[in-house]
């Protein structure tokens, strides 16, 4: 169990104005509830008394026909049903564990031939680039079956499995988490998505807009889970302060697997959150992604025009802040909502690269210190209708091969990419989506798309962050 | 032994900043009802914290960070349970770190275990649109479930915070025979109400008709959290011509626009029910809420 004597010694230290009870020795507390506990007693048998004579008075009054008035006799049948109907409790029919099926499909039209997709500047290995490649005509966009549920009164936990349009499975989450830990303290273990940024925590299908920020595509692969251990803590504020910390495996971009006691990645996070009246609300955070990748390995066009595969091994640092705020009339966002959020990344890399991996093979220094942003706004203008736009732009920023620099270009372009959505709700289970876009990713290459998306959700009654 | 050295190391730091322990109960009521029954019972023992407002609708709130902050702090939560809070309550209990509010624990109360629920479906699926499945949850428009919530609450109270028991029992015992007076002043004011034919928005006023005896012909609402449709309000005004009602009850919080619609073309007044405390400029408080609340009827009902 806690502590609670260190708690409570610690806070009459550090206020140095302890209140009366927790003053009080150990003896003069043990008097007190020993005191407490025979009054209690004493109560307790005395209330016990008159409700029997009370009961007794009930029955006698029945007996002899006595009429009370109408209102008095049904709430007390009331209380007599409800008597019977309190074991059931609420949750009648309810699913244990609350199990949920995301289904998702989606329509692609692309001017560009995605067979080529990179986002140039920004070194991305092949099996993250097979994540973040749009797709052309018919296909599965990312389905999902959860399983979450309280384990017993101290943990809760759950899983969540992901069907890609490729037909491989992959388990996204699957984590247990306490619930029973004081002082605002939650500790999470598993397989889990980090707790940096805004959008990184939350389910894909929760998103504004098919496809993750660009900048989230460039420095988290889309989105990044971790193998690990996270602590919450939630301070004992009205403003909402919230820190965390994790260790993990650091086995996804940016990291790489490893096979090694210790961490291969950190994350530590802070937010911020609160009302402004009672029609706006906010959240902002700054975290911080540190990662150690060994053998990174990407394909890249060297100064001759050639392919290569080069490698990188060193420190990777990935500062996120975002912010998001969101307005509904009265708190009510029933009929029309807006929500405005965005987010900042920056990473900074250095240590060793190998050019040409399987040719040349030349060892050199790499720094490279890249950004990137995007900011969106989603208005829902009637009920079940919403309409978003996002703009985003990544900045190639400062990168230092050091003795390979004769080898390898360092062009000088900014990608971007605008997207305008439009969805219909029918209900909070359903959702269709219309999204166009122009894809600026690939230097000298305008990629016009469409996306036309269906996401339903069916099974135990989902409850979404914020 | 590393959650030991965790709590070592993180326990000065927490007393940095705690909160000074005899502070009063604080309760964080999911609805304005009950906030302000926690208050006419706790008075000055308990701080109390609506999560939210008489003009949102309570199947649509977010988990958003202020109620965070509140859930972490809270000594109790007050809700109406049967899943009217399962889109964001879920939520904060996981999210809080505060074992005290927790299900099944003391500190987490649900009103709709204490009053005998209506409208239990025998089955649930979800083209019925939005069917609790513990049955309807607006049970507080029944003045009769507020008693009956309010005894289960006394206890509870002095389970959570034995040091104000006797405090509690004798508020509630205050509290009850004003409530048992206003009822029956209720009672007798809404008699004529008995037998009238009423079309509500949502069906959100099952406890409130079978209180006063009042006959729900239709809903705006084709299906349970469905927004009513320019089809739906056609057939309900075709229905109306053959079975007329006297009048259209929606929440303060309702979308206007279907009820005047209706209304306009039935030529009945729509009458717009505080639904909870602080939902008009009357409903100050439990007693504001049912004086309000009968006298619009009964406005409505003589025209």
């Amino acid at each position: 169990m806690f502590a609670k004597k260190t708690i409570v010694s610690s806070v009459v230290l550090a206020l140095g104005l302890p209140c009366a009870a927790q003053a009080a020795s150990d003896a003069d507390l043990a008097q007190i509830r020993g005191e407490i506990q025979q009054m209690r007693q004493a109560y307790e048998a005395r209330i016990a008394g008159l409700e029997a004579r009370l009961q007794q008075a009930e029955a006698e009054v029945k007996q002899v026909g006595g009429k009370a008035d109408s209102a008095a006799d049904q709430a007390r049948e009331a209380t007599a049903a409800a008597a019977q109907a309190a074991p059931k409790g609420g949750d009648v029919g309810a699913f244990n564990p609350g199990v949920s099926l995301i289904l998702s499909g989606i329509y692609s039209n692309l001017s560009q031939d995605p067979a080529g997709y990179r986002i140039t500047g920004f070194h991305l290995p092949n099996n993250v680039l097979d994540d973040i490649r749009p797709r052309r005509g018919f296909s599965l966009a990312e389905s999902e079956l959860g399983i979450y549920a309280n384990i017993d009164p101290s943990f809760y936990g759950g899983l969540n499995f992901s069907i890609h349009s490729d037909d491989t499975v992959s388990a996204e989450e699957a984590f247990v988490q306490t619930t029973s830990l004081p002082q605002g303290l939650t500790l999470k273990a598993g397989r889990f998505f980090s707790g940096i940024g805004y959008l990184n925590e939350q389910h894909a299908h929760t998103w504004d807009f098919i496809d993750a920020p660009l900048a989230y595509q460039a420095f988290l692969g889309g989105q990044v889970n971790n193998d690990g251990v996270q602590l919450r803590w939630l301070a004992p504020t009205d403003l909402f302060v919230e820190v965390g910390a994790e260790l993990g495996r650091g086995a996804n971009f940016p990291g790489t697997d490893r096979d090694k006691n210790g961490a291969g990645a950190g994350a530590i996070f802070a937010h911020l959150g609160g009302d402004v009246g009672e029609s706006n609300s906010w959240r902002a955070g700054l975290s911080l992604l540190t990662t150690s990748p060994q053998g990174r390995q990407w394909d890249d066009v060297d100064a001759a025009g050639a392919g290569v595969t080069n490698s990188f091994s060193g420190n990777s640092r990935l500062w996120v802040a975002d912010a998001v705020w969101k307005w509904a009339p009265n708190g009510n966002p029933y009929s029309t909502n807006f929500k405005l959020q965005g987010e900042y990344l920056r990473r900074t890399e250095d240590g060793s690269l190998v050019f040409d991996t399987a040719g040349a093979a030349a060892p050199g220094s790499y720094a490279a210190t890249q950004s990137g942003w995007y900011v969106q706004g989603v208005y829902q203008f009637a009920p079940y209708w919403r309409a978003g736009v996002r703009t985003e732009r990544l900045d190639a920023g400062s990168v230092d091969y050091g003795a390979n620099n004769v080898n390898l270009l360092r062009p000088d372009y900014a990608p971007t990419r605008n997207a305008f959505m439009v969805d219909y709700n029918p209900s909070e289970f359903s959702r269709i989506r219309l999204q166009l876009a122009q894809d600026k990713s690939r230097q000298g290459v305008i990629d016009n798309q469409v996306f036309l998306q269906y996401q339903m959700s069916l099974g135990a009654h989902g409850a979404h962050k914020f | 032994m590393l959650k030991r050295i965790l709590k070592l190391l993180l326990a000065p730091a927490l007393g940095l900043i705690a909160l000074p322990a005899c502070a009063a109960l604080n309760i964080l009521a999911c609805e304005p009802e009950w906030g302000a029954l926690a208050q006419e019972l706790g008075g000055d023992k308990v701080s109390v914290y609506n999560a939210t407002n008489a003009m949102q609708d309570v199947h649509h709130i977010q988990a958003k960070p202020s109620l965070l902050a509140r859930a972490r702090n809270a000594d109790m939560v007050v809700c109406t349970g049967s899943q009217l809070e399962i889109g964001w309550l879920p939520i904060l209990l996981q999210q809080a770190g505060n074992p005290k509010i927790q299900a099944g624990q003391p500190g987490n109360f649900e009103a709709t275990r204490y009053v005998r629920m209506l409208e239990v479906p025998s089955s649930v699926d979800r083209s019925l649109g939005d069917v609790h499945p513990g049955g309807n949850p607006h049970i507080q428009t029944d003045p009769r479930n507020i008693a009956l919530v309010a005894d289960a609450l006394a206890k509870r109270l002095a389970e959570v915070d034995p040091a104000n028991g006797a405090y509690y029992q004798g508020s509630y015992k205050a509290f009850a025979g004003r409530w048992q007076a206003a009822l029956q002043k209720w009672e007798k004011e809404a008699a004529p109400l008995r037998g009238v034919a009423v079309v509500v928005h949502h069906k959100a006023f099952t406890y409130l008709e079978n209180w006063l005896g009042l006959r729900e012909v239709a809903a705006l609402e084709p299906k349970p959290g469905v927004e009513p449709t320019s089809g739906h309000l056609a057939e309900v005004l075709a229905q109306l011509q053959r079975q007329p009602a006297r009048m259209a009850i929606r929440g303060a919080y309702n979308d206007p626009r279907a009820a005047e619609w209706l209304a306009a073309r039935a030529n009945i007044p729509v009458v717009v029910v505080p639904f909870t405390v602080g939902g008009s400029e009357r409903a100050k408080d439990l007693f504001g809420l049912y004086d309000d609340t009968v006298q619009k009827l009964l406005v409505a009902g003589s025209r």
